[in-house]
């Protein structure tokens, strides 16, 4: 099978994944006992106001034709409209989606950049002290929950040391750069403004780090497990008897063949990443889906809800895509 | 005739939870030039643990602790970092880089398991380009990959598949790759340790004829580590049984076959089956080998010896030569011992 006819058959098979995943969705939130209608309004409201809600809404159409107009708006890129104003899902996700982005991006690169070196000196250094530290650090920046490390990085950082932000993205004194791409660092370094992504950076550090050191720990732990396990295989032994050097079999056998394992791990961690950023962004106040969603929660605006819950469902399914497609780029045994 | 590889009084042990197993002890070996040197014992017996410490690559937590590995270096290494005299050497004094030096490029070792012995997300050309450039760094990957493509040629693999990934080859392929990286630098002692012991017998003869062809083609003197006595008698000039981690019994191939010295050698034929007499009951040796790390004084195998005199218990029996010209370590043929 060629790497085309493997990108095609992933691409066909991801489409039912989606499919499922969607009616998942609407599922869970809708199919759910309880009306949406009532249970937003928290006060009691006259049935002419319900009435008229539920037809903008369209929550007095049987259930099957409420899914088919779900499934439908979706392929047109509509994601609803919010219980709130009315106005449409898309709009927020699109509003809010490059502040969850440039988190997501940060933190995922803190994670697997610093994962993996520790994880290789860790397995370098197998079974000393250095190692054993490395070890621990990792359990026990997996076992933090993130909102706990926020709040004692923002007791550090921002009380005690009054040297980084505690929240927002932006200084608010300030305009932030123009969008382009819709992540600060990016659009101020394209418009030049060193200044703007100095400021840009100030705010980025503490949620990115305090996400990227959650996910930190399992990619120390990957990254170690697999070295030693291809620093054992026999094709390292039988690379060292060939007399190649130990950075070439460090590099281009252990650490390549340990990256598959680790390119997985990115893929399934992105999920992770997204869960986590909902509660990075609402510890930080950071502008992005996670505190929108659960904001939308508060107010329980189900089509809101309904709506980005199904967004990130589709950014997984992307990822998950994407990171088999560059699998069976790396590793040639798959495309078999 | 000179000896290219000369071992003496190596032991090498593993240091395990429940203490120290000596794998291999106190053993001396030759091996000449243009010979090819069998190497036998039963699994566990540190056949491979001595053919990896020639190489120096005795795997976490072993440890070579004493001896020398004389090596009979014919030219001067000069590489980036440092260089190696020519003459004899001893390989335990030499630094990781002067080993590394000497690893691929004069002395090969080929593994057991061809499926695992490739990496498999790198093309068999470019496991040439690395061979190659790892000791003569001024050669360019084009002429890498022409010598790579030379050399599958004489292996009977078309040259073209040099741009195929190792799953894309057979297990026997995958050998002959191996042997083909293996020579790549026309080394002067190739180390087989089972080379075709994961392979069918048909592959297998095929293997072992290319090994005896290649040895005449390129003067390579050979060490062929192997539990199957048969494929010794094929292809070994003499032939070294070891028991744990001792050798028991030195000879030539033939006098090996015709006249066993060393009771356990003397099982070990026994236990061979003969395709001349299919009814013939083969013999096994009663007991299993004494546990290395809690080890026995005296002979190791005196537990499972039909001859076992007191003397055994004792001391270990040297390795001594006898009047036919076999070495044994046995009291058997130690003079002035009483047989009793």
């Amino acid at each position: 099978m060629s790497l085309k006819s493997y990108v095609t058959s992933r691409v066909l098979l991801t489409i039912p994944m989606v499919f499922l995943l969607l009616t998942l969705v609407f599922v869970i939130i809708r199919v759910m006992p309880g009306d949406p209608a009532l249970l937003h309004f928290e006060r009691h409201v006259s049935p002419e106001v319900l009435a008229e809600f539920r037809r903008r809404l369209g929550l007095d159409l049987p259930i099957w034709q409420q899914y088919i107009n779900y499934i439908a708006g979706l392929f047109r890129g509509d994601f609803g409209i919010s219980m709130q104003d009315y106005s449409p899902i898309i709009q927020h996700l699109h509003a809010r989606f490059p502040a969850t982005l440039e988190l997501s991006i940060y933190s995922g690169l803190f994670a697997v950049v610093f994962g993996v070196i520790l994880g290789v000196i860790s397995a370098r250094k197998y079974d000393t002290t250095t190692d054993h530290s490395i070890r621990l650090l990792a359990i026990v920046t997996y076992a933090i929950p993130v909102f706990f490390l926020g709040m004692i990085f923002q007791i550090i950082f921002s009380v005690w040391l009054r040297i980084l932000p505690s929240g927002l993205r932006f200084d608010p004194h300030y305009t932030p750069p123009p969008t382009i791409t819709g992540l600060y660092t990016i659009d101020s370094l394209l418009t030049g403004n060193i200044w703007a992504f100095g400021i840009s950076i100030r705010y980025l550090l503490l949620p990115s780090v305090t996400l990227g050191i959650i996910l930190l720990g399992i990619f120390i732990r990957l990254t170690r497990t697999n070295m030693l396990e291809t620093q054992q295989s026999d094709f390292v032994m039988s690379a060292k008897a060939r007399g190649l050097s130990s950075f070439s079999i460090t590099y281009r056998y252990s650490l390549k063949n340990a990256f598959l394992p680790i390119l997985t791990m990115i893929g399934i961690q992105v999920a992770i990443l997204l869960a986590g950023a909902v509660l990075t962004e609402t510890t930080f106040s950071w502008p992005g889906l996670g505190t929108y969603l659960v904001d939308r929660i508060y107010h329980r605006d189900y089509t809101a809800i309904q709506g980005t819950v199904v967004f990130f469902a589709i950014m997984v399914a992307v990822v998950t895509l994407a990171v088999d497609i560059l699998y069976a780029y790396f590793d040639p045994r798959i495309r078999l | 005739m000179t000896n290219l590889l000369q071992i003496e009084n190596l032991s090498v042990e593993y240091k395990t939870r429940r203490g120290i197993a000596r794998a291999v002890d106190n053993v001396f070996l030759n091996l000449e030039e243009n010979k090819t040197l069998g190497l036998a014992g039963e699994s566990g017996c540190g056949k491979s643990t001595l053919g990896l410490s020639i190489m120096r690559l005795v795997p976490h937590p072993g440890r070579i602790n004493e001896g020398k590995i004389l090596f009979n270096l014919d030219e001067s290494l000069i590489f980036e970092g440092g260089s190696v005299e020519k003459g004899q050497i001893d390989l335990m004094q030499l630094d990781d880089n002067q080993m590394r030096a000497i690893r691929g490029r004069k002395l090969a070792y080929i593994f057991q398991d061809p499926m695992t012995s490739l990496n498999p997300l790198i093309r068999i050309g470019d496991h040439f380009t690395e061979i190659i450039q790892a000791h003569e760094e001024d050669v360019k990957k084009d002429e890498a990959i022409n010598r790579g493509e030379e050399i599958l040629e004489t292996l009977g693999i078309l040259p073209e598949r040099i741009t195929d990934y190792p799953h894309q080859f057979s297990g026997g392929m995958r050998q002959r790759v191996m042997i083909g990286l293996g020579i790549a630098l026309r080394p002067r002692l190739l180390i087989a340790d089972e080379p075709t012991t994961a392979l069918d017998v048909i592959v297998e003869a095929q293997i072992l004829d290319e090994l005896a062809t290649l040895k005449k083609q390129f003067n390579l003197s050979m060490l062929l580590i192997t539990h199957n006595l048969g494929v010794l008698a094929q292809t070994a000039d003499d032939i070294a049984i070891m028991y744990t981690g001792r050798v028991m019994e030195i000879a030539k191939t033939e006098s090996l076959f015709e006249d066993p010295k060393h009771p356990y050698t003397q099982c070990l034929l026994k236990a061979v089956p003969d395709v001349r007499k299919p009814d013939k009951t083969l013999a096994w040796i009663a007991g299993a080998p004494p546990d290395l790390i809690d080890p026995i004084p005296g002979c190791m195998f005196r537990p499972r010896c039909e001859f076992a005199m007191e003397i055994c218990a004792t001391q270990p029996p040297p390795l001594e030569k006898l009047d036919t010209g076999q070495r044994v370590a046995c009291y058997l043929y130690t003079k002035g011992v009483s047989k009793k």
